[in-house]
């Protein structure tokens, strides 16, 4: 393990940079935003890989492959999921997508 | 010592995550950000094989794979009426899998030492881990609990018994206590405990939660799975997992209080508020004070001979599938010279934005939807309000009494319109638990019957006009 400052660090600056980048969202895709940030935590599925790989009990190597599999779930399910969402903002109208209006309209809330 | 390319490769994965989650803040660019996301979760789940010699290879294939195929085949087959389940279900699992991420890894901690004899882990390390499997634990069950109340597995009003506040109080302090322990001696009975008591404090801390709040509280154990993560980062000295998850922690925490704004409520109000006990309860009864109700030809001549309609759709509409019929009945209307729009609240469904996931489903014009703050000014120019499945959105008693779990919760003012006509089902309350006083009013129609049915039938009637 590394300097624990240095990781401070990292730290608290994605803390400011995560909440600068969805500062101004349209309540429109609070739900697709929450569904699609919760895919991103599945990437605990690399962490759940590297500790089942590196473990030799048999019983450590098992509870090792549940975590594999629900945080596939997590990932791959959330990415899919938020998918489908937004492609209801999109299908065959482009036109009447969101994006076609001006940003006031559809912020604020 | 992880090779500079790897630290590179999960640097420029950190980056993509950064960029996907600003991408998934704007209309334009989200379907494109969330891609952007899950090529950089792949790629940044493939790194490890590519320079760890790790054992049990064919093994973690397979449970990639059945993972995959839960996740995909769940994900594809939900109705986007039960997105917010599933988005809780799909947060709680995550969580789970953070928590036992952590317990493996304090077992390996345990008993290692360096060439001098010396535990080689300073206490930080072991405090994050005690972190990650408590809070990941709090986040499998509270989402648990949330998917329960949402599927309607348990009733989606708030559940409080007497010395609920102390169990959780007490949960809380032995949680603190024994993370504390973790960090003077680890061992992995130690984290099994901690592990158990997340888990009670996940359950304690959502039971009394009630119905229309439950979707800021899936927002908020969202936020807790993205700090476990990024805890894990830290444990595991693997950056790519610290940044993403303290960013979908930081976002999360955000748009928790975003939400909760939008509902005109504190977060401490939401989770707490219910265990002051009282009228903030709620009624789940229905109510048999008297309503004015009428048939579908009678709403039809309302309807039909109206300047200025507005439509308030809700859930039910969607329960019901009858966003179809819906369009088609405005179109209708639309004919016969009839100004119709669409009033959206921006917590119309079950989580904000829901309805227009819902609508843009059913393929309704986007032009006509209209946002409460853009129409809320056009009700008094109104003839009919037709609320189709929706009651908390459109109740008086978020301005005007404050024991009602919704007061404050800005509403569209349907109460200021010349008729309102409600399409509902039965005299239930709302999601929220409490009583409409406007289905009482004077002004106020009510259609019974399934929305779908109902629409279908008012439909044929202003056809028949």
């Amino acid at each position: 393990m590394s300097e624990p400052i240095v990781w401070l660090t990292i730290f608290v600056l994605s803390v400011f940079v995560g909440i600068e980048v969805i500062a101004k969202v349209s309540s429109t895709l609070h739900t697709p935003l929450m569904s699609g940030a919760n895919a991103i935590h599945g990437v605990i599925l690399l962490g759940a890989i590297i500790v089942t790989g590196t473990s030799d009990h048999w019983f450590a190597v098992t509870i090792g492959l549940l975590a594999v599999v629900l945080a596939a779930i997590n990932m791959v399910g959330g990415f899919v999921v938020t998918d489908r969402m937004l492609q209801m903002f999109s299908v065959k109208r482009p036109a009447a997508r969101p994006a076609s209006r001006p940003d006031e309209g559809a912020g604020e809330r | 010592m992880t090779p500079t390319w790897v630290q590179l490769a999960y640097l420029a994965c950190a980056v993509c995550f950064i960029l996907a989650l600003k991408g998934l803040a704007g209309p334009r660019t989200a379907r494109s950000g969330n891609l952007l996301g899950a090529a950089a979760a792949v790629v940044a789940c493939v790194i490890p094989f590519l320079y760890l010699e790790l054992d049990h290879v064919p093994l973690i294939l397979v449970a990639i794979a059945v993972g995959t195929a839960i996740g995909a085949v769940g994900a594809r087959r939900v109705q986007m009426t039960q997105m917010p389940q599933m988005v809780a279900l799909f947060n709680g699992v995550g969580g789970g899998a953070a928590a036992l991420v952590a317990l493996l890894e304090l077992e390996h901690m345990v008993g290692v030492t360096d060439t001098l004899g010396v535990d080689p882990y300073n206490w930080f390390v072991y405090a994050a881990t005690a972190f990650t499997i408590v809070v990941g634990a709090v986040s499998f069950a509270g989402s648990a609990v949330t998917f329960a109340k949402l599927q309607d597995l348990m009733s989606s009003r708030p559940v409080v018994f007497r010395g609920l506040p102390v169990a959780f109080a007490a949960a809380l302090l032995a949680a603190v206590v024994w993370s504390v322990l973790t960090v003077t001696s680890a061992a992995l009975w130690i984290g099994v405990v901690l592990a158990v008591l997340g888990l009670a404090i996940g359950v304690l801390l959502v039971l009394p939660v009630g119905g229309a709040d439950v979707p800021i509280v899936i927002s908020l154990l969202n936020a807790f799975t993205g700090l476990t993560v990024a805890a894990g980062g830290y444990v595991l000295g693997n950056t790519v997992l610290l940044v993403a998850g303290t960013l979908v922690g930081a976002a999360g925490t955000f748009l928790t209080l975003l939400m909760a704004r939008a509902m005109g409520r504190s977060v401490a109000n939401i989770l707490f508020g219910a265990l002051k006990g009282g009228s903030t309860l709620g009624a789940g009864e229905a109510s048999d004070r008297p309503v004015r109700s009428a048939g579908p030809e009678d709403v039809a001549i309302l309807l039909g001979y109206a300047a200025k309609v507005i439509i308030v759709p809700g859930y039910g509409l969607a329960v019901a599938q009858a966003q179809h019929t819906l369009r088609e009945l405005v179109e209708v209307l639309g004919a016969r010279g009839t100004a119709v729009d669409y009033a959206i609240h921006p917590v119309a469904g079950r989580m904000p934005g829901h309805m227009n996931v819902l609508l843009a489903e059913a393929q309704v014009p986007y032009e006509q939807l209209k946002e409460m703050d853009d129409i809320n000014g056009e009700f008094k120019q109104t003839d009919v309000v037709l609320v189709v499945g929706a009651n908390d959105v459109v109740n008086p008693a978020a301005k005007t009494t404050p024991a009602a779990p919704i007061y404050g919760m800005p509403i569209l003012d349907a109460d200021e319109a010349r008729q309102i006509v409600f399409l509902k089902r039965s005299m239930r309350p709302g999601f929220a638990g409490i009583e409409n006083e406007l289905l009482f009013d004077p002004k106020t129609t009510l259609l019974f019957g399934d929305a779908k049915d109902s629409l279908g039938k008012l439909l044929a009637a202003v056809k028949a006009l």
